[in-house]
């Protein structure tokens, strides 16, 4: 140590060597304490997280679609979020081409928000049955159905084409949850996984690619 | 016995400095002699702090943090306990009324500039209490677990992911879940009832300390330590807060709990600004309500948010409407403190804001149209101007010679 040289050296150096030492030594333990303390809050930052019982839980839903009519919403719930099937009627289905001008992303481009085959004008597997995650993009809740012709589609749009209507902070989407411009939320509704597993069942939270989601 | 009381109260001086505190913050704080009516809030924002405390034991005693029996468990206290209804109603009416109280008194320190120097942080310190209390009422408004408790966390939950790349994992961090659900409510019960009232109370502290290091300020904003009693060192135009202001704070206390009792017993709900009507529905994940608002103290906030037609942005606007609070330290350049000695431009400035902030409270509240969207735009733009064109005019201000000493 060189303590010992400082005794025998001039009483100004010897302060300057032992602040500059002192120095040292306080960083030093401050840094191995800060690290310390990233280390010790692992394991309570990781608590926070989703349980390994709360991952594994969002089983696939099977939805039987044989009584639904014409323009009806069906909410079915899955991962606790309500998942949307709307059966689309073909006037429906012609209309949306029409409203590409009006919409952020009319062609799906943004890969996060549907399955590859999903990407296509009418966003669903067979055209006339919508599935979709009814939470709006923006924030979070669950947009209204209304349909062409409603009353409540004035307010919305002077030439509306039936869709949803978020009461929270007026996003637009239309019937295959394509976003409109000018509104909060950024991206189209969620398309889920999902498969036929016959012309009247659906099974959503899985698919054929990759299997259970 | 007197002797018994003063042998007493020495040998506890020997060992922890109680007269010494008393002293210090009460008896020989002197406090500027001109206060008024403005400077009650201090004391009642106190009053209500114990008060929320002391309901809330109340209340987590028969309260149960599970979502299958958290709305009934409400019902319950409501319904079962003795006198439940009084003390639940006790809580949600002051918290409505502690936001009441936060706001006159930050209004308080606007209007005599008592966030200028030397009082930067304390109100710094302020801010922070404010930011708790925010996030305090947030918390345990989800407890209840009605519509307004789920829809109203799912948004303020989601806003965080708004934030690039880390927002959506960060969201998730927060809520447990992938959605707001048991794991959700378990962890915002902990968070209400232990975590937030410890910084409330530890900021309550640091507040009240870093007050009697400066000094009170007064609706003159003169500095009444600038002229002491040459033999005593006492502020001239100082009076000891014992037992003046301890009286004059009782006054304020009585009016104010003459009040409160008239809300809890005639209007609890507020018309539903208190209590939201659709609260009393049980919190359903599969429909959003009609129209969601959150609870009024946050309407001005959440307008700015609607405004903006951007979600990334909006959640900026929103974040900065209170961030830039914290500045208005240093924004203010005027060199008087009190709107007695400022010019008409800062008081024009300040009416502005006042019909900003009330403007965008009222939008909040209201569901969103073209037309109310423009004005919420507008008033947005008035509110951050008041403070970002501060540093501008509050420096051209004429002002008013700001007297010696301090007037009646």
């Amino acid at each position: 140590m060189s303590s010992t040289a400082n005794v025998a050296g001039t009483k100004n150096t010897a302060e300057i060597q032992d602040k500059s030492k002192r120095r040292f030594l306080v960083a030093a333990t401050a840094g191995v304490g800060a690290v310390g303390a990233g280390f010790a809050a692992v394991p309570f930052v990781m608590s926070l997280r989703p349980s390994a019982k709360t991952q594994a839980a969002g089983a696939p839903v099977e939805i039987d679609i044989s009584k639904m009519e014409m323009g009806q919403l069906l909410i079915v719930e899955w991962r606790g979020k309500p998942v949307w099937i709307v059966r689309r009627t073909e006037n429906s289905l012609a209309d949306l081409p029409s409203l590409n001008s009006k919409l952020s992303d009319p062609d799906s481009e943004v890969t996060s928000q549907q399955p590859d085959y999903a990407k296509n004008p009418a966003r669903a597997i067979k055209p006339e049955y919508l599935v979709v995650i009814g939470i709006c993009t923006h924030l979070g809740c669950s947009p209204t159905y209304i349909k062409k012709g409603a009353a409540a589609g004035n307010d919305i749009d002077d030439d509306w084409k039936g869709g949803f209507f978020c009461p929270c902070h007026g996003s637009k989407f239309d019937l295959a949850g394509r976003v409109y411009q000018g509104v909060p939320a950024p991206t189209n509704l969620v398309v889920p996984p999902y498969i036929y597993l016959s012309n009247t069942r659906i099974l959503v939270g899985a698919d054929s690619s990759k299997g259970v989601a | 016995m007197d002797k018994i009381l003063t042998a007493s109260l020495e040998w506890v001086d020997t060992r922890f400095p109680l007269t010494k505190m008393w002293n210090e913050h009460l008896a020989q704080y002197y406090a500027p002699k001109n206060f008024n009516m403005w400077y009650y809030f201090g004391s009642l924002a106190l009053v209500l702090l114990v008060l929320q405390i002391f309901t809330g034991i109340f209340l987590a005693v028969n309260y149960k943090p599970d979502a299958t029996m958290a709305f009934a468990s409400v019902e319950h206290i409501m319904r079962d306990i003795d006198y439940g209804w009084l003390i639940r109603y006790m809580h949600s009416t002051g918290a409505s009324f502690f936001f009441i109280v936060i706001y006159l008194h930050m209004f308080r320190a606007l209007l005599y500039g008592s966030y200028k120097k030397p009082r930067e942080l304390l109100w710094i310190i302020g801010m922070f209490i404010y930011a708790c209390l925010m996030a305090e009422s947030f918390l345990g408004y989800l407890l209840p677990w009605g519509q307004m408790s789920f829809w109203g966390a799912q948004v303020i939950i989601s806003l965080f992911g708004a934030i690039p790349y880390v927002g959506e994992d960060l969201a998730v961090w927060i809520r447990g879940d992938y959605v707001i659900g048991d794991a959700t409510l378990n962890r915002f019960f902990v968070y209400h009832v232990v975590l937030v009232p410890i910084l409330l109370l530890a900021l309550a502290a640091v507040h009240i300390i870093a007050l009697h290091e400066v000094g009170s300020n007064n609706p003159d904003g003169i500095e009444i330590k600038k002229n002491k009693d040459p033999k005593t060192g006492i502020p001239l135009d100082g009076i000891p807060f014992h037992p003046y202001y301890t009286v004059k704070d009782i006054v304020g206390v009585t009016v104010f709990l003459i009040l409160f009792c008239t809300v809890i017993f005639y209007a609890p709900e507020m018309g539903g600004y208190f209590l939201e009507h659709n609260n009393f529905f049980p919190a359903d994940p599969m429909k959003t309500p009609e129209h969601i608002e959150p609870s009024w103290y946050f309407t001005p906030f959440y307008a700015i948010l609607r405004a903006v037609p951007d979600k990334f942005l909006g959640v900026i606007a929103m974040g900065a409407s209170i961030v830039v609070l914290f500045f208005l330290p240093w924004l203010d350049r005027s060199p008087v403190k009190s709107i007695r000695y400022k010019g008409w431009i800062f008081k024009m400035a300040l009416g502005l804001f006042i019909v900003s902030f009330f403007g965008l409270a009222y939008l909040g509240m209201q569901p969103s149209t073209p037309i109310k969207t423009n004005f919420a735009q507008i008033f947005t733009i008035m509110y951050f101007a008041f403070f970002l064109l501060m540093p501008w005019y509050s420096k051209i201000d004429k002002t008013k010679p700001v007297p010696e000493r301090v007037t009646d």
